[in-house]
């Protein structure tokens, strides 16, 4: 059932101080609206519990892409349209632009935030995975304590939960230049219903790299809709680190990740199903960079 | 339970091209507020949940589901509906394309679907049949079976080209 709007209310932040202000002064209570394509989504359905919002849509301080020789930096408030416009997103992390390409469709694309796909912290969101493996690190900032940039690997501690203090807002998303060299691969696939608009069932992030002996010498897996939270896949990449991409290799690989996921039984999918095809995608993956 | 009790606000944005000012409780939907109080009824509902695409507008140029943007993120805005995009000289053709190929029949898409198209056809004027069918995909029919939207999508294309040198 639809919710009772009065319930709601919901602030503009003219800056980024007074944004920071309002959650300060709301004792925790206050929540952060971005581009609302989730938030609306709870709203109708009468999932999203009353109280008071500021909207941060539109602050100059949480936009943009910024590019220096060290890392890429997006403001929270990146869309997804953005994202896959951008020259050098393209160039160097095409794994995030493509999750890009595949979130919802254009509509959503062009109101859906990075920063909100992050604090939403779905399991089953399409961009993390290729952020773990570009090795994100996230900026949180608060009134009370200014700014800080933790490691987005641990950034989600459990289903839904984070180190993010309610009086934090994110601020900026930055990945490191150029990862995994040139010459490395990037493999992303999302196995869904249909390509827009449908939450993924399963979906890999993959990135590697073999030296000229043809010995893996980077080797970075995360997989989504797999865990309570974007899985990186450590034990799976231990065992192909360091090794030609044999044929057992492979098969070793394929054993671990289907030992390494905590899938569930939902309405998209099964567990049984999800540990099947988390092998497959860890398979292809090493078949493409063996070639 | 207590809650806090949101007041109505005024919200000021150009609406087709005109200055308007709404009072309306913050979180109100765009969709709403275009439908109920300025009676603008092109603008569609179908799933109220960013799914279906009946609910398009153009929110500062870009193409945003209105069942999705809560009434105070209007504010300053430029706010185009189907009944302000539909005579502009580059969305005549179309409009027309969607009837000849018979594109639409109850009509219910359509306006988001003419949308939609606008947006694909301002950025990409040649498009592939995968692009339009990705430019589409946020875009729901329940009666054509969408092979005649692919088509009359083609047939615009062509018919802006033609009709440029011109329009955009
Ligand atoms: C039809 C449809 C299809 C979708 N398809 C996909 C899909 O394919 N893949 C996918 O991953 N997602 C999908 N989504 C989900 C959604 O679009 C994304 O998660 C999006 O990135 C959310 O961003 P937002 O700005 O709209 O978030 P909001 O709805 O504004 O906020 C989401 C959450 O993040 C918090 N938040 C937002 N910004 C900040 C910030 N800067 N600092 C602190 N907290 C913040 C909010 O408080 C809220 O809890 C879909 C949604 C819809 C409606
Ligand atoms: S009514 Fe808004 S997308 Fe369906
Ligand atoms: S014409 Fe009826 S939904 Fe498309």
């Amino acid at each position: 059932m639809r919710a009772w709007l009065p319930g709601y209310d919901l602030l503009r932040a003219k800056s980024l101080d007074a944004a920071l202000r309002i959650l300060a002064d709301g004792g925790g209570e206050t929540r952060v609206f971005a581009g609302g394509t989730d938030l609306m989504v709870l709203l109708e359905s009468g999932d999203l519990p009353p109280g008071r919002f500021v909207s941060v849509w539109g602050l100059p301080e949480l936009s943009g892409i910024s590019v220096t020789d060290a890392h890429v930096t997006l403001g929270a408030l990146t869309t997804y349209t953005e994202i896959q416009a951008h020259p050098v997103l393209r160039a160097e992390y095409p794994m995030l632009c493509e999750a890009a390409r595949l979130t919802g469709a254009t509509a959503i694309q062009n109101r859906g935030t990075i920063g909100g796909n992050i604090v939403n912290a779905s399991p089953a969101a399409d961009s993390p995975p290729a952020l773990l493996v570009y090795g994100a690190e996230v900026e949180l900032i608060s009134a009370a304590r200014g700014a800080r940039w933790v490691g987005y690997d641990g950034f989600h501690t459990g289903y839904k939960r984070m180190d993010r203090r309610p009086d934090e807002l994110l601020r900026a998303v930055r990945l490191p230049r150029t990862p995994g060299g040139s010459g490395a691969v990037h493999f992303y696939r999302k196995v869904g219903t249909r390509g827009a608009q449908a939450i993924s069932k399963v979906m890999i992030a993959a990135l590697g790299r073999r030296d000229a002996a043809g010995v893996v010498a980077d080797c970075r897996i995360s997989l989504g809709s797999v865990a309570p939270i974007v899985l990186r896949c450590r034990k799976t990449e231990a065992v192909c680190l360091d090794r030609p991409l044999t044929a057992e290799v492979i098969a070793a690989a394929r054993a671990a990740v289907m030992d390494e996921v905590t899938p569930i039984d939902d309405i998209r999918s099964t567990k049984a199903y999800r540990r099947v095809v988390s092998g497959n995608l860890v398979a292809q993956f090493l078949a493409l960079l063996a070639k | 339970m207590p809650v806090a009790r949101a007041a109505k606000i005024e919200v000021s944005f150009t609406l087709n091209g005109a200055p308007v000012t709404v009072r309306a409780l913050p979180m109100a939907r765009l969709l709403d507020v275009l439908r109920e109080d300025l009676r603008l009824t092109g603008t569609k509902e179908g799933c109220g949940e960013g799914e279906c695409g009946a609910c398009s507008v153009f929110l500062n140029g870009r193409l945003v589901t209105s069942c999705l943007v809560p009434i105070m993120q209007a504010e300053g805005a430029r706010v185009e509906t189907i009944e302000g995009v539909a005579d502009q000289p580059d969305v005549v053709p179309i409009r027309e394309a969607f009837v000849a190929c018979n594109g639409s029949q109850c009509g219910i898409c359509t306006p988001g679907m003419i949308l939609a198209t606008t947006a694909l056809l301002r950025a990409r004027p040649n498009p592939a049949e995968t692009e339009v069918r990705e430019a589409l995909a946020g875009n729901l029919c329940r009666c054509t079976g969408y092979v005649k939207i692919f088509e009359a999508v083609a047939r615009a294309a062509e018919a802006r080209r033609g009709a440029a040198g011109g329009v955009r």
